[in-house]
């Protein structure tokens, strides 16, 4: 099988997937709504759909620009399917492929970043199903106020460690889109909560340095 | 009678996420098998096996702590779909107190209504849509797109994927700075961020030192979970300072 064959076999499969998981998701609230006789008022679920489409559906359409190269083709099939992106599924496939030594875009890389989305959700889902039957036992220690900060801080302990392995490799690229970062989000604190907006930014910004410093020939 | 926690919920939740544990198994068969005809070594796939579940394992719990969260609202069995399946910890939550606010309810106390309950699940649907859309209709193109840069130059491309993660991870790592004009407690994530990428510097000089090829299977692991729990006694020390 050529690696075009193997690509197009994928999509094909992945587009059945997702739609299946399309009518799926949809067929819960539908049941929902027809077992407890609950349907919504539809002025009512508006007003909740227009709080949540614009910045949902646009942080969404930037996730598939943005990660779909990172990922490949089974790999974005199955992360948005299977959703934790940011906080779990692209660092775990790029700490796969840095690992392995696959580069993104290659074959090997999309491999590895499918093995690593697979595995990753499958444990998930365990932790998931595990930690609520086992509920009364667990909740405490995860919400006693001792634990907090360890999950306050969850984003600064995965993206340290991983800026030492990027930056440090790359740092003629990193250092505008960083300091531009900084100064953004101590200026505008508020722009916390709708990060993934700004990802692309940093991205074009990234691929705009480093194209001048291609050019002039320093990378 | 209608209730967040019906054993009815539990099943219907149940078979969409045993229908996408089923989509990741399958991929994995596919990809796995795909690694073997490429000529890659059962050593190196069953690696990314082993460090992708030992890394998972943090943020899964910090996605359980999510559930457990929305739970006090909306019951079990919907907050376990809505982040084991495309949902993500960070919009969740908004998503759901959206569209409780609209209809004058909040997330304090469990929803028993079960209008209030469906329009909320629908709307923490709605929101989800784009990535199942988008992916199977423009996937092929963006990938085709990427392959033209590569082809044209290889060296480029390389750079210019590059490029792609660090403008991820300077995003997230700025994002870490928002809070640092409340004082010093606001420093807490920095200095956490600055021990993770020590950690992951002293595990790169044992890796050199010691050539033990495990701690770089599983130094993202360590580092992460080594730094969130060193972040406890740094917010006591801090939380101390400042009183």
């Amino acid at each position: 099988m050529t690696a075009q064959d193997y690509r197009n076999s994928v999509h094909r499969m992945g587009r059945i997937w997702s739609f299946a998981c399309l009518i799926m998701l949809f067929a819960v609230p539908t049941a929902i709504c027809i077992m407890y006789d609950a349907w919504p008022n539809f002025g009512d679920f508006l007003k909740g759909a227009l709080g949540v489409i614009p910045i949902f559906w646009t942080v969404g359409t930037i996730e598939v620009i943005t990660f779909v190269p990172m990922l490949g083709t089974a790999g974005s099939y199955l992360g948005f399917v299977t959703g934790n992106l940011t906080n779990l599924k692209v660092p775990c496939a790029l700490n796969a492929m840095e690992m392995s030594g696959a580069k993104a875009g290659t074959e090997e890389g999309e491999v590895v970043s499918t093995v690593a989305i697979a595995v990753s959700s499958i444990t998930t889902t365990l932790i998931i199903a595990v930690g609520v039957l086992l509920l009364a036992q667990i909740q405490p220690f995860l919400e006693s106020p001792v634990m907090q900060p360890a999950f306050d801080n969850i984003l600064p302990s995965l993206f340290g460690a991983l800026a030492v392995v990027y930056v440090s490799k790359n740092w003629k690229i990193a250092l505008a889109p960083l300091i531009f970062m900084v100064v953004l989000f101590i200026a505008v604190p508020s722009l916390a909560s709708s990060v993934g907006v700004l990802v692309p930014v940093g991205a074009l910004l990234a691929i705009g340095v480093a194209r001048i410093l291609y050019k002039k020939n320093v990378l | 009678m209608f209730h967040p926690n019906a054993p009815f919920l539990y099943g219907i939740v149940a078979i969409v996420i045993a229908f996408v544990v089923a989509q990741s198994v399958v991929f994995l068969i596919k990809a796995w098998k795909r690694g073997k005809a490429i000529g890659m070594k059962t050593e190196t796939l069953k690696k990314v096996v082993a460090s992708s579940a030992v890394f998972t394992v943090a943020p899964a719990v910090a996605i359980l702590l999510g559930v457990l969260a929305l739970s006090k609202a909306l019951g079990f069995p919907l907050p376990w779909l809505r982040l084991s399946v495309i949902g993500a910890l960070t919009y969740e939550t908004t998503a759901a107190a959206t569209a409780a606010n609209t209809l004058g309810a909040d997330l304090s106390h469990l929803i028993t209504d079960p209008q209030v309950f469906s329009t909320i699940a629908w709307v923490m649907t709605v929101g989800i849509i784009p990535g199942l859309i988008l992916v199977p209709l423009f996937s092929r193109k963006i990938e085709n797109g990427v392959m033209k840069i590569k082809e044209k130059d290889q060296k480029w491309g390389n750079i210019f994927m590059d490029s792609l993660f660090l403008g991820m991870i300077s995003a997230f790592l700025g994002m870490i700075f928002a809070t640092i004009r409340d004082g010093l407690t606001g420093w807490i994530p920095v200095f956490v961020m600055l021990i993770s990428a020590l950690l992951m510097l002293i595990c790169g000089l044992l890796m050199k030192l010691t050539k033990a090829k495990w701690i770089e299977d599983y130094a993202l692991p360590i580092c992460m979970l080594g730094s969130m729990a060193l972040s406890i006694p740094l917010t006591d020390f801090i939380n101390g300072l400042v009183q």
